[in-house]
């Protein structure tokens, strides 16, 4: 038997495409209700970004960098996004922006209650890592396909694919973090007579916060290149202005908006990273 | 039950591993714990041990690593459950207790302190001690002022803002002592509470622990490795074996005089005993006179028949008056003088039962005369002879070997000098 019949038996992918047909026929309503909650939220981040004028959005962005993380990450962002705005890049800029934050709003909803859980239960681990390590090594490509299946074209699909895509690492340090707590902590917060849920909100979480933070901060920065992939499926922002670039030739349109995915990723790498340090202090 | 008892183990067993009820027919068998490991793959970590802990005492669980210690008094507020046995606080078995009860008795009952603190790092001193109050659902004023309380009377005051890694073992320490005080529990259990701090601190905790002891009377379960730690602070003291059996429980001084086997005996052989054993064990009774009842006739009648120069002369209550020496007896007596009192000597010394030989050695060396034992109330309870004292030092001191034989010590020396010539 050559490799072509045996083909016919191991349709891994005929079987894969039965699911996603059966999915798209029968749980449309869910689909578009999923789909409106997102476009809901994006259209939502990307009107309170677009709503003030950009030189005060710059400012801000340069404050918070310059509280959160340090005055050279404050003045780098300052200027960063000036040159943004100076490339007449803003609107995509934001529209990225608009696009990670919905992604990661979600991914981080449903990531850090999983990785609590597998944290507390060691057969939701061994299920959840697999799943993960699969989710991680699967080409960021492939998360395009059922997106548009269920979601048609546009900003809803890219949403979905980068949430998917961003989530493990956020899981996947959670779950560690909270494992890492010292056991003498764990054992004294039961022997002052703590419930689960006290001993998860006032001991465990915060000891394991800058881990979490770990784990959103590398979410944040799978989101922003899966975002920029996902400008494949029309989700807009950078991502487009790249895509131009390659399809069209424009050299420079496509290194502008490099460098303005670049200035943005050491934006909220910075500013997200600091955060894991100062929320570690952050009890009175 | 008896009143006094504040805990009361029974028969616990504590046996980590898949399928812990199938190394009860071996434990029967008397099989140890490798063995039992071996052929069920569960750990035998407590084995069989009972005993009791009165109320207000400090209770000593020693033993070295594997003896099942920390395991034991992770048992008693079910940190860990136990496998099998019965534990009784105040009467009650705790290991009936609901989720609800047994949250309440940690809440408010027993408070435990950690060997390597357990401190929340994120948490200021103050709201580190705060957290137990906190768990109760304590008002924040309330338990702000509870904590300050605590932090006070652990010595910690101008810390309260300061977070736990600026601070010093010792220090931090003290916090979690703050922290279990806190909420005024009536146990505190301590799991090798000073084992990481350093010896200097270790001893002044050791110190501060016995001075705050004396003014809250808890009942404190102590966990220690640490033989002198564990004769320092015990009233009584348990020793477990390596096996998680228990050898012995008994006063530090029972356990110094009278080993029950070879294994507390191998412990005990590197202890100053002189430190512990107390002038009790070399007391002895000896006759006295009574004034006004008895007079020089009696007091030199009495030295001669028992062969001894002077006698100790106390009141009808017992409170020591002085000694009379039988020169001045018998001189009194030549003078027809019927009372004792103006001969008696006050230039003598005085020990309470409970003082460590050791205290004695420079008094014995340096009076001419016995010393005086006497209750709390000052009354008198017997003598202790001097050579007793010096006795009791000296084949201390023949164990410790610190004086070397010179032919030993040129020995000593010589090769010493090889080795170097060596290299």
């Amino acid at each position: 038997m050559d490799s072509v019949a045996l083909h016919k038996i191991f349709a891994i992918g005929s079987v894969f495409e039965a699911v996603i047909d059966w999915l798209t026929e029968n749980l449309s309503v869910v689909f578009d209700i999923i789909a409106d909650v997102i476009d809901a939220l994006l259209t939502g981040f990307f009107n309170v970004l677009m709503f003030p004028h950009a030189f005060i959005m710059i400012a801000l962005f340069g404050a918070i960098a310059w509280w959160i993380a340090k005055k050279g990450v404050g003045i780098f962002s300052l200027v960063g996004f000036f040159l943004i705005y100076a490339m007449n890049l803003w609107e995509a800029t934001m529209e990225t922006l608009a696009l990670v934050i919905t992604s990661v709003f979600i991914a981080i909803l449903i990531a850090i209650p999983i990785g609590i859980w597998a944290s507390k239960k060691d057969t939701v681990e061994a299920i959840v890592r697999p799943i993960l390590d699969f989710m991680q090594t699967l080409p960021a490509f492939v998360y395009l396909i059922p997106a548009v299946l269920f979601f048609r074209l546009g900003a809803v699909p890219g949403v979905v694919a980068t949430l998917i895509f961003s989530m493990p690492p956020a899981v996947r340090l959670t779950n560690l973090g909270i494992r890492q707590v010292p056991k003498e902590i764990k054992e004294a917060s039961i022997a002052f007579g703590a419930t689960n849920r006290q001993m998860l909100l006032k001991a465990e979480i915060p000891v394991a916060i800058p881990t979490i933070m770990a784990g959103v901060n590398q979410t944040i920065m799978l989101a922003l290149s899966m975002v920029v992939i996902a400008g494949m499926i029309g989700a807009g922002g950078l991502g487009n202005e790249v895509l131009k670039g390659i399809t069209q030739l424009k050299i420079d349109l496509g290194f502008e908006s490099g460098i303005a995915i670049v200035i943005l990723a050491i934006f909220l790498d910075r500013v997200t990273q600091a955060l894991g340090v100062a929320s570690q202090r952050q009890e009175e | 039950m008896d009143d006094n008892v504040k805990i009361k183990v029974e028969n616990l067993f504590k046996i980590f591993g898949p399928n812990p009820k199938k190394a009860f027919p071996l434990i029967e068998k008397g099989l140890e714990r490798p063995e039992i490991l071996e052929k069920t793959g569960n750990v035998v970590a407590v084995r069989g041990v009972s005993f009791e802990i009165k109320k207000k005492e400090t209770f000593v669980i020693m033993g070295l690593s594997g003896s099942g210690k920390s395991t034991l008094i992770r048992c008693l507020n079910r940190i860990i459950d136990s496998t099998s046995g019965k534990i009784f606080i105040d009467g009650k078995n705790i290991l009936e207790m609901d989720k609800e009860e047994l949250r309440e008795s940690r809440r408010y009952m027993m408070s435990m302190v950690f060997q390597h603190f357990g401190l929340l790092p994120h948490r200021n001193v103050t709201n580190n001690v705060e957290f137990g109050l906190e768990i109760g659902g304590m008002e924040k004023e309330e338990r702000n002022k509870k904590a300050l309380d605590a932090i006070e009377l652990v010595g910690l005051k101008g810390y309260e803002k300061s977070l736990p890694d600026e601070l010093s073992g010792g220090m931090q320490q003290r916090v979690g002592l703050a922290r279990a005080l806190a909420n005024n529990p009536e146990i505190l259990l301590m799991d090798e509470a000073f084992s990481a701090l350093d010896p200097l601190i270790r001893n002044q905790m050791q110190d501060e622990l016995l001075e705050l002891q004396a003014k809250m009377h808890k009942t404190i379960v102590f966990i220690t490795h640490d033989l002198d730690e564990a004769l320092k602070l015990g009233d009584r003291i348990l020793i477990l074996g390596p096996d998680g059996t228990s050898r012995q429980l008994g006063t530090p001084e029972e356990i110094l005089s009278e080993p029950a086997d070879e294994y507390v005996a191998k412990f005990v052989e590197k202890v100053d005993k002189t430190k512990v054993i107390t002038v009790t064990s070399i007391m002895r009774k000896a006759p006295v006179m009574t004034i006004p009842k008895d007079g020089p006739g009696a007091a030199s009648r009495t030295m001669e028949k028992n062969g001894i120069s002077s006698i100790f002369v106390v009141d009808s209550d017992r409170y020591l008056k002085g000694m009379a020496t039988i020169d001045d007896t018998v001189k009194l007596q030549k003078k027809k003088e019927r009372d004792l009192e103006p001969i008696l000597i006050r230039d003598i010394y005085t020990a309470y039962e409970d003082t460590p030989i050791s205290d004695l050695l420079a008094t014995a060396l340096s009076t001419k005369y016995p010393i005086v034992v006497i209750d709390k109330d000052y009354r008198y309870k017997g003598i202790v002879d001097r050579a007793a004292i010096i006795n009791e030092v000296r084949d201390e001191s023949e164990d410790s070997e610190s004086p070397m034989h010179f032919s030993e010590m040129e020995e000593g020396i010589s090769s010493h000098e090889s080795d170097n010539g060596g290299k």
